[in-house]
């Protein structure tokens, strides 16, 4: 059962002022009474969303990834299958999943963690084969075993590409979670949905949920920003 | 409805029925999205692909480039369109606005890209052959650039149509119109809509990756056409 369809409409207009009521462009004072009982749950529902999936999708990527960088044939098939994955629309996924997992969070978190999969695991490939040959060849003449060519040499030289893939895969689910709410009544989406369904969309609503959302997504890529920084301070700005 | 009632796959033998019994109505929803997507692009592909191969093409302009592959990817479709739709009501125009914006992102990231990593040396000899700017362009740039510019063209198309179906929400008809209206549809037609949705992202993606592959110059070609297309980082 979808929230659209069938979900109670929760009056959010309330009492409020004339700002409120005559729907201006924005109120600020819509925002602060309904920070605590309406954007503040919404965007803490958006963060757990967000870093459960993305949590998720690198503890199953990053294996998967070693694996195809071991044998490299298995990197050709899954990209197309993960390009194929990436083009089904999430309004679609999310009520595919409807008759296995039901309304929970658990059909969200399996559409939002496949789709960062999509993105994770090539960027961690490419990370992974992306140490030139004459590197290689070093490690290997001065005695590195196999596992400590990964460890030593392949691994910090694809920390850059990985953040690289968790930052996109991190904007990405910050963006396709707001879908998750014609499903449940959770994250940023929601207090959207709910706007749209009033008899004139009301508009103060859909701007701070929406800045949330946006906001949120900008903050999480600049700390994978500084974060890489951290990880790799050789690496010059602006590289991968 | 509990959960032991929705879990069988009974509900997608009734989907299917759905899709055998409607195939008229889904198919004016499946035109509608496509028609809509279709403008959407059509307009994305006016305006960011010349501004994309121009700035790749004096070698300007990259922070613009990768800021649209990050609003491409971080703005959630449901907010531009309900911004959108505060501004210009509800409806054709409101959507299609939302999702050219969506669109427009991958178009020129990509073509930037494509036209501004085209091998210096190669453009260096036309110029030496006394090529002039359009004719470096036309000849040389554009030809090579072409499959990383027409990956771009199919991610923002894909994106469009994929995102389409939730244009239902704001008035954009399609089989959204379906999948968010469990009321009138049942479970039943909300899947079969899912299902047709999912394929018509599939049928789009299919048929470019293989004009793609037609258009790829033989010089360039490779195996690796298609494949990855969510690779470029920000």
């Amino acid at each position: 059962m979808s929230v659209l369809a069938a979900g109670p409409v929760i009056p959010t207009f309330g009492k409020g002022s004339s700002c409120v009521t005559g729907d201006h462009t924005f109120c600020w004072d819509w925002v602060r009474t309904h920070w605590g009982d309406t954007l503040g749950p919404a965007l803490w529902q958006h963060v757990e969303l967000t870093a459960i999936a993305v949590v998720i999708g690198f503890a199953i990527a990053f294996p998967l990834a070693l694996l195809a960088h071991r044998f490299r044939r298995l990197e050709q098939p899954f990209g197309i299958f993960s390009a194929l994955l990436y083009t089904i629309p999430s309004l679609a996924l999310f009520q595919l999943l409807l008759p296995f997992t039901g309304l929970t969070t658990t059909t969200v978190e399996i559409a939002l963690v496949a789709y960062t999969l999509v993105i994770l695991f090539p960027n961690i490939v490419q990370g992974l084969n992306s140490a030139p040959d004459d590197v290689l060849e070093a490690a290997r003449g001065m005695g590195l075993t196999r596992v400590q060519v990964l460890t030593r040499v392949e691994l910090p030289l694809a920390v850059p590409a990985i953040v690289g893939g968790l930052r996109i895969a991190v904007v990405s689910t910050v963006a396709i979670a707001t879908i998750a709410a014609t499903l449940l009544p959770k994250g940023l989406g929601y207090p959207i949905f709910l706007a749209l369904k009033e008899p004139t969309p009301f508009k103060t609503e859909i701007y701070s949920a929406g800045v949330l959302a946006v906001g949120l997504a900008l903050g999480c890529d600049g700390l994978l920003v500084a974060l890489r920084r951290m990880l790799v301070p050789w690496a010059a700005r602006g590289v991968a | 409805m509990t959960l032991a009632d929705t879990a069988n796959l009974h509900t997608f033998v009734d989907a299917m029925r759905f899709i055998e019994h409607n195939p008229g109505f889904l198919a004016t929803k499946a035109l509608q999205q496509l028609a809509l997507s279709g403008a959407a692009l059509g307009i994305a592909l006016a305006i960011a692909l010349p501004l994309g191969v121009a700035l790749g093409h004096f070698h300007r302009g990259s922070t613009i480039a990768i800021g649209a592959s990050i609003i491409g990817r971080g703005l959630p479709s449901i907010v531009l369109i309900a911004a959108f739709l505060t501004i210009l009501g509800i409806g054709f125009v409101n959507n299609m606005v939302a999702l050219a914006v969506l669109g427009s992102g991958p178009i020129l990231t990509n073509s930037f890209d494509a036209v501004d990593r085209v091998d210096r040396d190669a453009v260096e000899a036309a110029r030496g052959m006394g090529m002039t700017d359009p004719q470096i362009l036309r000849r040389v740039e554009l030809p090579l650039a072409l499959p990383l510019l027409f990956t771009g063209i199919r991610v923002a198309a894909v994106t469009i149509v994929a995102t389409a179906p939730i244009a239902a929400i704001a008035g954009g008809g399609g089989l959204g119109d379906i999948i968010v209206n469990q009321a009138s549809y049942r479970l039943s037609g909300v899947l079969g809509a899912s299902i047709l949705a999912m394929l018509l992202s599939a049928l789009v993606f299919a048929a470019l990756a293989g004009v793609q592959i037609a258009l790829t110059p033989s010089g360039i070609r490779r195996t690796s056409v298609i494949g990855e297309p969510q690779r470029r980082e920000l």
